[in-house]
């Protein structure tokens, strides 16, 4: 007899556990770009009419579109990680995929923007941007590195959300998982019998006055195709790629739109 | 022993004779248990503390007489560097949560493992891959940093020692600590036992829980800061560096928004381990328990915000510097709060007088004493004084050697024998203590002494006047390495040779001392079922 807790522990299927690492995680990933936004805010303050004439050069189209590129490629994976939940692996797949285009989209253009300006000189250590005032150094000194770091996430975001492409493309397995809303429902019940496609569970923590509930779980014939604990994998993912997606949508204004 | 204590002897194999995928040393190395991978950070942490400990006696060395004798001041500088960076990030700040955090928070609340057991693993992996870039700079043609561990800027820009690697070094080792963290808030939110509510879980629980979110919310902050040094350093993106406008006061700033956290990390789990010990040692329950458990987590809220007390005399504004001295007067309110509810909790105890007490207390009086004379600095005027003298650095020897490690200690003596099983010998343990108390006082104490007569910190060389009491200090360091090295051996000999021990030898009260030792691979027989407060001692042993 074993506990649902338990069996959830030994198939590593604590969901909300997951989820609460995840939220962890990105939260360390914004403290991370706190500093760069701290050392920004400290040196506009000091040179605000440099920043603003240095913005002037950043080319506020392509910035737009990257914008327009990522705010949809978040879209996808929402809808992505809808569509898992609902045991649509094909959309999901494909959606996925998508966001994974859209991610490479968004790098070749900062690819382009970027040896624009390293064509013109404006580059870190470059004797062009050297010669100007402290305040425009620094300006591009930041837009390479806050924007740098950004992309490098674009690339892990990419790299995670490739790996997860491929763990739901693969081949579903044939186990039955109790999806993870029931799993946190029946906190507390007793697996009592388990039989083929069909398994009888037995719940002890309702309400005082029910003893006993049956809980029969079958296996949809239309929906099984997706390993459950994918979904979590997919939804970590979508958050990350959020994540990547917030800290472009302050960089945006704070690059391009201060002229 | 404690009646209700559950006899599961010989019930089931213990962690350390399951035979798991791998044998041998791979059966440590790549294992998932939380206890397992406990003492590989025993084993990888101590060995690094008795380098840098090593290192330590060599600078005392140079300081037993004036003039370059021993060494060059371009090495005394390396050596310093090396030693605060081992004993910082590799020794104390990991220290006691990677040591005793994994092998107990489990089984304090009652859990089979963490909640990420293989991020576990990853964690002592980045450990390991971090500590050996930061010894490749030995080897490398800079050679060894020679910044000191604090890397400030613009000289950690110039300097052509390797700077770089070590600083990617530390990076990697902050990302080792923010996975312990992340794992350790997760696993008490997520896997405590039936019943085991949030006032019900051990003190050395909440220490470890506060300590996890400066972990997390800290860390990262230094990550980047240590980031763009690398990134000034190969790409010349002039952050800090004040030819392109920037400023090195702001690298000073965002360092010590972590570093001065950090010291809250170090020393926030050594408090949970006293707050363990001393109810077991006096037969009854804590004195003040939500208090304790407050504190801690009001020490790391108050600690986040006294970082440019590290700053006084940078330059930074008078109106800075009142508040974060007003602000640092408020850590000493939480601290003494747990102090005197330690003390409260010995009134009236039935205090049965053992090794991890002995250390225990030594570390609440060798801290008291750093933590007064913290006092003393975050005071402006005596602060501009005694800035950058050996008076600073007696006086973090004393909150950070005198007490975490000594808490370290008393932790390890305390739960030595639930680990291994086995007994060490109490006598020579009280012997490694007098030459350790000795020396310990000794040592840090001149230094505090002739730091306050104005001997400036990392000089390599000193004036006559300073001689006597270098001396004085160099004695005290072998009285120290040598009880250091007694208490080691002690434990070591102990391991293959010492007694067979009880499931629970002190009558501790909290959840591992009802599960056998060494305890099982899954920690209980069957999943326990708290009922109590953690320090409830159903009768009283005289």
């Amino acid at each position: 007899m074993k506990n649902i807790r338990e069996i959830a522990l030994e198939e590593h299927h604590d969901f909300v556990g997951a989820k609460m690492g995840m939220w962890l995680f990105l939260l360390t990933e914004l403290i991370l770009f706190t500093g760069l936004f701290i050392l920004y805010a400290m040196y506009r303050v000091r040179h605000a009419a440099e920043f603003h004439a240095a913005a002037t050069e950043l080319d506020v189209v392509i910035g737009t579109i990257n914008t327009l590129v990522l705010l949809t490629s978040s879209l996808t994976v929402a809808v992505g990680i809808e569509a898992l939940k609902r045991r649509n692996r094909k959309l999901a797949k494909w959606m996925v995929l998508l966001t994974v285009l859209f991610a490479l989209t968004f790098l070749v253009n900062k690819y382009f923007e970027w040896s624009a300006k390293i064509h013109h000189g404006i580059f870190p250590g470059a004797d062009e941007l050297l010669s100007r005032s402290q305040g425009e150094i620094i300006y591009f000194n930041l837009y390479y590195a806050m924007t740098g770091l950004h992309g490098l996430h674009v690339l892990v975001g990419m790299g995670i959300l490739l790996w997860v492409y491929f763990l739901i493309a693969r081949k579903p397995s044939e186990k039955v998982v109790v999806a993870p809303p029931n799993i946190e429902y029946l906190k507390g019940a007793q697996l009592i019998a388990s039989k083929g496609e069909q398994e009888s569970w037995v719940i002890d923590e309702i309400k005082d006055d029910v003893v006993e509930v049956e809980v029969v779980i079958k296996k949809d014939p239309k929906k099984a195709g997706v390993d459950i604990p994918n979904i979590i994998k997919l939804e970590n993912a979508g958050l990350y790629w959020h994540l990547v997606d917030i800290i472009w949508i302050f960089l945006f204004p704070l690059f391009y739109l201060i002229t | 022993m404690a009646s209700h204590a559950i006899d599961v002897q010989n019930a089931q194999e213990n962690y350390l004779e399951v035979k798991g995928r791998w044998s041998g040393i791979l059966s440590w190395i790549f294992s998932t248990d939380h206890k397992r991978i406990g003492i590989l950070y025993l084993v990888s942490i101590a060995f690094f503390f008795i380098v840098a400990a090593t290192i330590g006696i060599f600078m005392r060395l140079e300081q037993l007489t004036m003039g370059p004798t021993l060494m060059k001041p371009e090495v005394y500088n390396r050596l310093f560097t090396l030693h605060g960076v081992i004993m910082i990030f590799l020794f104390i700040i990991p220290g006691i949560p990677a040591i005793l955090g994994n092998f107990f928070l489990p089984i304090q609340i009652g859990a089979k493992d963490v909640a990420f057991p293989r991020l576990n693993l990853l964690s002592w992996w980045l450990f390991m891959i971090g500590a050996t870039l930061a010894i490749l700079t030995l080897f490398l043609p800079g050679g060894l940093p020679d910044t000191g561990w604090t890397f400030y800027a613009p000289y950690s820009i110039r300097t052509g020692s390797e700077v770089s690697l070590a600083v990617f070094a530390a990076f990697i080792l902050g990302f080792s600590s923010i996975l312990t963290g992340l794992n350790f808030v997760t696993t008490v939110h997520r896997m405590r036992a039936p019943g085991m509510s949030f006032f019900r879980m051990p003190l050395f629980v909440w220490a470890l829980y506060a300590t996890a979110w400066i972990q997390i919310l800290a860390t990262p902050m230094v990550g980047i800061t240590l980031l763009l040094i690398i990134v000034e350093r190969l790409l010349n993106i002039g952050i800090f560096d004040p030819t392109q406008g920037g400023d090195p006061i702001l690298y000073q700033h965002l360092f010590w928004i972590y570093s001065h956290p950090a010291v809250y990390i170090m020393i926030l789990p050594g408090f949970g381990v006293i707050s363990e010990i001393i109810p077991t040692f006096s037969r009854r329950t804590i004195f003040g328990y939500k208090l304790i458990a407050f504190s801690s987590l009001s020490i790391a809220i108050f600690g986040s915000l006294v970082w440019a007390h590290h700053m006084f005399v940078s330059g930074q504004s008078d109106l800075a510097n009142i508040i974060f001295s007003f602000l640092t007067f408020f850590v000493a309110i939480p601290t003494a709060i747990k102090v005197f509810n330690w003390v409260a909790t010995l009134y009236k105890g039935s205090i049965r007088f053992e090794p991890p007490l002995l250390f225990a207390l030594s570390s609440i009086f060798l801290f008291s004493i750093g933590g007064f004379t913290g006092l003393m600095q975050a005071t402006l005027p005596i602060n501009v004084h005694i800035h950058d003298t050996y008076f600073v650095v007696g006086h973090f020897h004393y909150t950070m050697f005198g007490g975490t490690i000594w808490a370290l200690i008393a932790g390890i003596l305390y739960w030595f024998p639930k680990i291994t099983g086995k007994m060490y010998n109490k006598k020579w343990i009280y012997g490694a203590w007098a030459l350790m108390f000795i020396g310990f006082n000794t040592l840090y104490g001149a230094m505090m002494y002739m730091g306050w007569k104005g001997m400036p910190r990392r000089y390599y060389d000193h004036l006559p006047e300073f001689h006597t009491d270098h001396v004085i200090a160099t004695v005290g360091s072998w009285f120290l390495y040598t009880g250091i090295l007694v208490l080691v051996s002690t434990l070591i000999y102990a391991l293959y040779r010492g007694a067979k021990a009880d499931a629970n030898p002190w009558g501790g009260t909290t959840l591992e001392w009802k599960t056998s030792s060494p305890p099982p691979l899954e920690n209980f027989e069957k999943e326990p079922v708290v009922e109590h407060e953690p320090y409830y001692h159903e009768e009283a042993i005289r």
